[in-house]
């Protein structure tokens, strides 16, 4: 197959939107979801009868409290769309899965503007209280949570802790340096107006917080958010139409090789982005020293290094020394990255702000935490433990 | 006395799993051709695909792959800091099981510690936890 045959070359991103984000909007999820679609729409230059695709993750119900977002038939009729293509769902390769669905359903021509989107109320649901565990309110657990949860391995803090446990022990990767991660998304997110956490952040700051389950604290973890993005996935022949600089699925990762589990997976210190990334460079031939700038999913801040390893910015194992110090990876470093703040400052809308924030950097409208020199190639990533999909993102020229 | 914990919910696949330590047993599913311990069980197995599967008793003993310890509180009940850590049976190196590491102060525990399983009795339920070998 030759490479101009990708069907991920024959769909563009053509609009982005973003409703407000924050700690407690204490407005439902299909308000959010409509602001969001609306920027989105009039962003790509479009008017609402022209979407006839329509695109989620994870779909309506499921999850704890605020984590679904609504389902795609209340989108659907709220906005009054007349579809050709639909779907919502949670399996698939991490919250991207819906964009990269969007882009097969344009490739292949059941739709032709696709909206995607992401909500989450999770900072309303939870109230004043702290995050709940997972299933801690239920009498038994059946499924797959049944090999973890009777262990009072509530969340995923406790799975991704162990992996990060193992990371540590076989190369010797130190808190010190995983923390330079969060500094950087902290000092990222001083100049980014939308993020929840702005307040200077130092590596201090990150030791003296609270453990939460080692050897994660407290800024290891993501920060919940309300807030809903859109993305429009559109024909490639329409970007040449679009108001704003599309942007173009250079390649698409979606594999996953190893067994679909958090505590079976062969290699705890990788993860299934080792099998996603892997997929997208074998679509492409770009290499990880074209990437300008790099979105990488941070649930938890670990999640983040096992990117850089698992996409080639730096050897398996060398993410610790990699990132350590925080140079290579700032505004202006050799790799920006997470440049809004990401979760764990900019607040957790669960990987579409990530994609959000590329598009922004390669148009050149990212304010200013807009990384300098015009960047043309983005690598993003979603997910992390047993899901993951990432893909690279270039400037329509 | 031992404080909260959510209980799996039996049924037909994962019964003997978790009521197999009511004898003191730890055992997994395995190939009756082949000796493959497939885990969580499956009707079939992933090396030779006999579907001749069944319950297959092992030592109970098993090394300490990865740990982490909790101190935050998730739900109700729990009495924090606790050790979860994922152990490898001695039996074969690709099968992981969660638990809970116990019988050690948590600054003692490390990765690759040799460990024992013992049942925490929440009859019908016999959750297989992990303790350094010897401890009593
Ligand atoms: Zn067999």
């Amino acid at each position: 197959m030759s490479r101009a045959e990708l069907l991920e070359h024959r769909a563009v991103i053509s609009g982005i939107g973003q409703s407000a984000v924050g700690r407690r909007l204490n407005r439902s999820g299909i308000d959010l979801t409509v602001d969001s679609a609306l920027e989105a729409i009039a962003d790509a230059g479009l008017e609402v009868a022209d979407i006839d695709g329509i695109a989620t993750y994870p779909g309506a119900g499921g999850g704890p409290g605020g984590f679904a977002g609504p389902g795609t038939p209340e989108v659907q009729d709220a906005m009054r769309l007349r579809l050709n293509w639909h779907t919502g769902g949670i399996e698939g390769p991490a919250q991207m899965a819906a964009v990269i669905n969007a882009a097969m359903a344009v490739a292949t021509g059941l739709a032709r503007h696709v909206l995607c989107y992401r909500t989450v109320t999770e900072a309303s649901a939870q109230g004043g209280g702290g995050r709940g565990g997972i299933g801690a309110g239920v009498p038994q657990m059946g499924g797959t949570l049944q090999w973890s949860i009777p262990f009072k391995a509530y969340s995923a803090a406790c799975w991704l802790a162990m992996n990060a446990q193992r990371h540590f022990h076989e190369f010797g990767t130190t808190r010190e340096q995983l923390g330079a991660i969060p500094v950087n998304q902290r000092a990222n997110a001083a100049i980014n107006p939308k993020a929840v956490y702005r307040d200077p952040m130092s590596l201090e700051d990150y030791l003296a917080a609270r453990i939460i389950t080692t050897p994660f604290g407290l800024y290891d973890c993501d920060a919940p958010v309300d807030g809903s993005t859109a993305i429009i996935v559109s024909s490639a022949d329409y970007a040449p139409d679009a108001p704003r600089p599309a942007a173009r699925f250079e390649a698409v990762g979606t594999a996953l090789r190893g067994r679909p589990s958090w505590d079976q997976f062969d290699d705890l210190t990788t993860m299934s982005a080792r099998d996603a990334a892997a997929s997208m460079w074998e679509r492409t031939d770009l290499t990880p020293a074209d990437v300008d700038i790099a979105e990488l999913y941070d649930g938890f801040s670990f999640l983040t290094l096992c990117w850089l390893e698992a996409l080639g910015f730096c050897g398996r194992g060398e993410g610790g020394p990699f990132v350590e110090g925080g140079r290579r990876i700032a505004l202006d470093g050799d790799l920006p990255l997470n440049t809004h703040g990401g979760q764990l400052s900019a607040g957790r809308l669960h990987g579409f702000g990530h994609i959000h924030e590329a598009v922004l950097q390669l148009r050149g409208e990212a304010g200013a935490r807009q990384v300098a020199g015009d960047p043309e190639l983005a690598a993003v990533a979603n997910g992390g433990g047993p899901i993951a999909g990432c893909m690279l993102l270039s400037r329509w020229r | 006395m031992s404080d909260f914990r959510v209980l799996p919910r039996i049924d037909e696949d994962n019964e003997f799993f978790w009521t197999s330590g009511r004898e003191g047993v730890l055992r997994f599913l395995g190939c009756d051709q082949c000796g493959y311990l497939i885990h969580p069980p499956a009707p079939v197995c992933p090396r030779c695909w006999s579907r001749e599967v069944s319950p297959h008793p092992v030592s109970g003993r098993a090394t300490l792959y990865s740990f982490t310890v909790n101190h935050q509180n998730w739900a109700p009940g729990a009495e924090e800091p606790y050790v979860i850590g994922m152990v490898v049976p001695v039996e074969q190196d690709d099968v992981r099981l969660t638990t809970n590491v116990i019988g050690i102060e948590p600054e003692a525990v490390s990765i690759g510690m040799e460990l024992e399983v013992v049942f925490e009795d929440r009859d019908p339920v016999f959750l297989p936890l992990f303790r350094p070998v010897g401890e009593r």
